[in-house]
């Protein structure tokens, strides 16, 4: 709790990017108390523009683009938050192994990873959703997503692991007989969490990134509301044509919106996180509290986990 | 060239860690054998490693998928007529040797290999008999340009805002800069394009909605002109998310070499602002931003693809798009199987020319 006050105050950037990404979730919640079913068509007036009524106007089929936008939200999240959770997994594993083992194993992952990171993701993706075109369940879009996006997180997780596996404290706990398996998840994983945290915001903006274009070229299931499949329809029945420009913009304002939000939290979240700062920041708060607590035990901070 | 006693000094302390290193490698005989030992090599190894997965890759997929792409053609060219069995049969067989399907899966490898080999990525499927190779020939050169301007432009926009912003960090303009990139940055190419594109072509119709250049090419003014007023939009889309992402690490780079003792030198010795920028601190940020150019060329050439949609721009990503609607696969997959290879070789070429930049190489 200390630590997201400490944080609130130090970033602004985490500031606004916490009431964005508030935000977003709240408009997730309430799509659970849509008045209209997903994928209802004719259930309000058509191409109405916005007004007190449909605050962001309706559709030509006559849906009602706020409540399609929170659905859309949920979805999008969906896929995200499913790709973040498979790359971060097969990339946190392949790092932590190829750091620790060291050796043979780590020259053969880590040129296996470097070749990987180089081919383009979106042609190969393309070519897998057009041969199961038809069959895409927003599922498999995330899972997919999460199979392309493992390499560069495996490879920023190996070097943490590396500089973590040669510090003092590593020694000191294997000198003292800890197992390997302790000493990784009582010794290093504090140090990794931070990093985990902000990696998995960039996962998030990549995902959503790549969602939107799958969908906007009509790969990804076109019968669920996402933010991209909201744009394809919109593109599809003509919007900016005949002047309805509400149907586009209330996607592509709120999908600008997400990404910038998720971005400023990790933003602020990382720079807060950074050693240089963080010591800084330590060096303040023990001058300020010299009376009250013994310094090294705040110095040490970044030692003892 | 005559310096002052000062610019000498603070070159001295610009390069002082470049002259360690040169020192360490010099007494090691440092020569061209084992520039290309420890340098090229490890990188030409890594560019086969690509292709073979990329290559690989690429052959599986379609053989893993549940979708049979025999029964799926079939199946779309019986809907709409009968035919009688033999015809069918005749027809299946056809496809699977278009397809490449016959043997086993370890033949349809090495046959693939070898057709490959040999640049045949067999006939496209909706214009049947042109083969795949025409179809992307007529479409990769004006992929390459819009892609090697848009790279070249923003790579070099990014690094000198990157560095004025992360030097003169405490001016109105260098803050107002960094907060309208950053948000800028994150924001999905496609978003960016299509705003663009509602902006200049709807609301305020400055520019081309689809195409590449208008009448006969040829190297008249007209027709160059007009490559370059169809391009522009596209160009632009892909330069303002390209130059925010190296702008922000332009910045980094360019904060915490301020803090080297060098520039402090420099800046009690009174150096020109602008000297000490561009002649010691950009030239020290460079080497890690030629590197990460390397690595970012993959998700230029995505965000490229997908400008090329939106803008109806002729090139891969528009050929590309038109092949996903009529699934084409042999055009998909040999797009695919251009770009991982295209990729790989941009990124071994820029790679390559490190030692250009890299004053240890070039002071011997």
């Amino acid at each position: 709790m200390d630590a997201i006050r400490d944080l609130f105050r130090f970033s602004p950037s985490f500031r606004y990017g916490a009431i964005i990404v508030t935000l977003v979730f709240a408009l997730v919640i309430i799509s659970f108390f849509s008045p209209y079913e997903p994928d209802d068509r004719r259930a309000v007036a058509r191409n109405e523009p916005p007004s007190l009524q449909f605050i962001l106007g309706t559709t030509s089929q006559g849906q009602d683009v706020f409540w399609m936008l929170t659905f859309a939200l949920r979805n999008t999240l969906l896929v995200a938050g499913l790709a973040v959770l498979i790359g971060r997994g097969v990339g946190v594993l392949l790092g932590m192994v190829s750091g620790y083992i060291g050796g043979t194993v780590d020259r053969l992952l880590s040129s296996l990873v470097d070749s990987v990171i180089v081919i383009p993701r979106l042609p190969l993706l393309i070519l897998i959703a057009s041969i199961m075109r038809g069959q895409m369940s927003i599922l498999t879009l995330g899972l997919l997503i999460g199979l392309l996006d493992w390499a560069i997180p495996s490879k920023r997780y190996r070097s943490q692991v590396l500089s973590l596996r040669e510090r003092e404290f590593t020694y000191t706990s294997v000198f003292s007989g800890m197992s390997v398996f302790k000493i990784v998840t009582q010794a290093h994983l504090p140090f990794l969490i931070p990093f985990l945290l902000a990696d998995i915001v960039s996962g998030f903006l990549f995902a959503i990134g790549l969602e939107v274009t799958l969908s906007i070229l009509g790969l990804s299931d076109l019968d669920t509301q996402t933010i991209g499949t909201q744009i394809y329809w919109g593109n599809y029945y003509q919007a900016l044509l005949t002047n309805r420009v509400w149907v586009l913009a209330a996607p592509i304002g709120i999908s600008i919106l997400v990404v910038t939000g998720f971005y400023l939290t990790s933003v602020g979240l990382s720079s807060y996180l950074d050693p240089r700062t963080r010591l800084g920041r330590l060096e303040v708060k023990s001058k300020v509290n010299v009376p009250e607590t013994e310094p090294e035990v705040t110095t040490t901070d970044g030692v003892t986990p | 060239m005559k310096l002052t006693r000062a610019e000498q000094l603070t070159h001295t302390g610009a390069n002082l860690q470049v002259r360690f290193s040169r020192v360490i490698l010099s007494s090691e005989g440092y020569s061209t054998v084992t520039l290309f030992k420890e340098f090229v090599l490890p990188r030409l190894v890594q560019w086969v490693v690509v292709i073979v997965i990329g290559v690989t890759i690429t052959f599986m997929i379609p053989r893993l998928s549940p979708v049979n792409p025999v029964d799926q053609a079939l199946g779309r060219m019986t809907t709409f007529q009968t035919m009688n069995p033999e015809a069918t049969q005749a027809l299946r067989e056809t496809f699977l040797d278009l397809y490449g399907l016959e043997g086993n899966i370890f033949d349809q490898y090495l046959n693939f290999w070898r057709r490959l080999l040999v640049g045949d990525l067999g006939p496209s499927f909706t214009s049947f008999p042109t083969p795949v190779m025409q179809i992307i020939g007529n479409s990769v050169g004006w992929t390459i340009g819009l892609l090697g301007i848009s790279t070249f432009v923003s790579w070099l926009l990014g690094l000198i805002l990157g560095s004025l912003a992360g030097y003169f960090s405490n001016h109105w303009w260098s803050q107002l800069l960094e907060k309208i990139l950053i948000t800028v940055y994150p924001i999905p190419y496609y978003i960016l394009a299509f705003v663009l594109l509602m902006i200049f072509t709807y609301y305020l119709p400055l520019f081309p909605l689809v195409g590449g250049a208008r009448g006969t090419p040829g190297f008249t003014w007209e027709y160059i002109g007009s490559i370059l007023y169809f391009g522009f939009l596209p160009a632009l889309s892909l330069i303002i998310g390209a130059v925010a992402f190296r702008f922000i690490m332009s910045k980094a780079l360019t904060t915490s070499e301020k803090s080297s003792d060098y520039v402090q030198y420099a800046e009690l010795a009174a150096l020109p602002k602008r000297k000490i920028l561009f002649s010691y601190v950009t030239r020290n940020t460079m080497l890690p931003q030629v590197t990460d150019l390397a690595l970012s060329l993959g998700a230029l050439f995505e965000g490229a693809l997908i400008t090329e949609v939106v803008f109806g721009y002729p090139g891969l990503g528009y050929t590309l798009f038109n092949a996903v609607n009529s699934a084409d696969y042999n055009v998909i997959m040999g797009i695919t199987l251009l770009s991982i290879v295209g990729i790989a070789t941009a990124s071994l070429l820029v790679d390559l020319s490190y030692p250009l930049f890299d004053p240890r190489v070039r002071y011997r």
